[in-house]
């Protein structure tokens, strides 16, 4: 296949735009927590650039995409990046350099990573993140991305759609997350009713905006190419982010206030839902998906806090639940004649397609789960996941990192 | 001489501050603090949910005043940062020693 220019720019331009929804999970995360781990918190999103920006390219990429080995795992044939080049790939995007398709992909593998983070936040040892976000994306990550993604990969063979990484990325992120949570335990003083104060709300909404727009890039640029099908996913996409954040908004008034904590976590919410959907389901398929991700999320907070569970920013609640969400509702209003390579689904006559997507969505949800649990038993056994409680009483930025957030007793 | 800590809300320091000039009194020290009293706490939400926070942010006034104005004063700090609303506050009284303005040296009631 030859290389089409317009569609190398737009994947160019997709990958720096997911890219900056790292440092934006960062700034979204580091304003939830209190302030003595703030830097900590936004540490572990920049450890992810680093750590998995290089794994990635020595052996995650071959592992995830590289030729199948029986459905599972992608060979070590593109090993160091061998055979990726400037030629555009045999079996992925035909249209763009090899290389542009696999550093798009390691912008998902690295926010993955980091999605997970907000579960453990202000008392994981840092080292233990470091070797966490290796073993994880190995045993993880890679091969769910085979699976859902790869040339062969058993639940593609299947026809379980996932145009994003609805599965991929914020199911596999958000029932890790549980899992590692709970393996964890809550930080000191959660069970205690101490509030857990937000220390910047303004540096959250900062980090939903960045969210919001490198989502584009996330969903569109998944296309693959630049035409009508990005087109349809990059509007699909708004259209779920406000009516989730609307829907979010009109939530916490009726409680009490409309909150800009809960306008910008229903954004997020919406766009974790439309990921799976945004290139198979017609643009006003938005609203539904959006108006129903927000209540699920919300609900799923509620629950997780009346369980007493400490996972602290709500990676499960948004990115596991309302990813879950999202799968299913591809096959509810996926449709053949947005997509011709996805399907019809529940709404335009074909059940079978929420079949697929269940199985798909349940596949990967017990396989993170159970995975992430050995993974962090075997590092708690090893160099244990959790810092000391002095460590964690005098916050994680000195503690772990040697730095304060805001420092200077004056000016 | 004496010093007057008083814990006030925070929009009274412009009143409190007119009354004590008023009263001869120009030089205070003025610091944010939090604390808590009859007023309780504040409900506050997060994503979903509230908690409570039962530190609130007040202002403590620090002025220190000859042993003859320790009255007139108190009672004119009350009046002026007074709403008759639980959470305005209250006025500390203490004995002092000695107090000595920097620049000059001066002490004793001189220096105040």
């Amino acid at each position: 296949m030859s290389i089409n220019s317009a569609d190398t720019a737009w994947i160019l331009v997709s990958a720096a735009l997911v890219m900056l929804m790292t440092p934006g999970v960062a700034l979204f995360y580091g304003g939830m927590v209190r302030r003595k781990s703030v830097l900590s918190t936004m540490m572990m999103s920049f450890a992810a650039l680093a750590v998995v920006g290089i794994i990635w390219v020595i052996y995650g990429y071959s592992l995830s995409f590289g030729p199948d080995k029986a459905g599972i795992l992608g060979g070590l044939d593109w090993l160091v990046l061998r055979q990726v080049g400037q030629e555009p790939s045999a079996v992925y995007a035909s249209t763009v350099p090899h290389l542009a398709f696999m550093i798009f992909q390691a912008m998902f593998a690295i926010i993955t990573v980091a999605l997970i983070t907000g579960a453990v936040v202000e008392r994981m040892k840092f080292s233990a993140i470091v070797v966490f976000s290796v073993l994880w994306l190995t045993v993880v990550y890679c091969p769910v991305a085979h699976w859902v993604w790869g040339d062969g990969g058993w639940l593609a063979k299947l026809g379980a759609l996932d145009f994003a990484g609805g599965t991929v990325v914020h199911i596999a992120a958000g029932v890790s997350a549980l899992s590692l949570a709970r393996l964890l335990g809550p930080r000191k003083g959660f069970l205690g009713k101490e509030p857990m104060e937000p220390h910047n709300i303004p540096m959250v909404a900062l980090g939903a905006g960045l969210l919001w727009f490198g989502w584009f890039g996330f969903n569109a640029g998944s296309a693959l190419t630049s035409g009508g099908l990005a087109a349809n996913a990059f509007v699909t996409t708004n259209i779920s982010a406000a009516a989730a954040a609307f829907t979010w908004m009109i939530l916490s008034w009726r409680q009490r206030r409309p909150s800009l904590l809960g306008i910008v976590t229903g954004a997020v919410a919406g766009l974790v839902a439309i990921t799976p959907a945004a290139g198979f389901v017609p643009p006003l398929a938005g609203i539904p998906i959006g108006t129903i991700a927000a209540a699920v999320c919300y609900n799923c907070m509620l629950f997780r806090m009346k369980r007493g569970i400490d996972e602290s920013l709500d990676v499960w609640a948004v990115h596991g639940m309302g990813g879950t969400w999202g799968a299913l509702a591809t096959g509810i209003f996926s449709s053949a004649a947005v997509n011709s390579a996805g399907a019809n689904g529940l709404f335009f006559g074909n059940a079978l397609q929420l079949a697929k997507q269940l199985a798909g969505a349940a596949a990967v949800w017990a396989f993170a789960f159970i995975a992430t649990w050995i993974l962090g038993k075997v590092i708690d056994v090893t160099i244990r996941l959790r810092v000391t409680r002095m460590e964690e009483t005098l916050g994680l930025d000195i503690s772990q990192h040697g730095e304060r957030a805001y420092g200077g007793m004056m000016r | 001489m004496k010093k007057i800590e008083a814990i006030i809300r925070e929009e009274k320091l412009e009143s409190v501050k007119r009354i004590l000039e008023e009263n001869g009194y120009f030089g205070l020290t003025v610091s944010k603090v939090s604390g808590r009293g009859r007023q309780k706490g504040l409900s506050l939400q997060w994503r979903v949910g509230e908690y409570r926070v039962d530190f609130l942010p007040k202002l403590k006034i620090e002025v220190v005043i000859l042993d003859e104005d320790v009255s007139k004063i108190s009672h004119a700090i009350a009046n002026s940062a007074r709403t008759g609303e639980m959470g305005d506050g209250k006025i500390f009284i203490l004995p002092l020693d000695n107090a000595v303005r920097i620049r000059t040296g001066e002490d004793g009631d001189n220096a105040i």
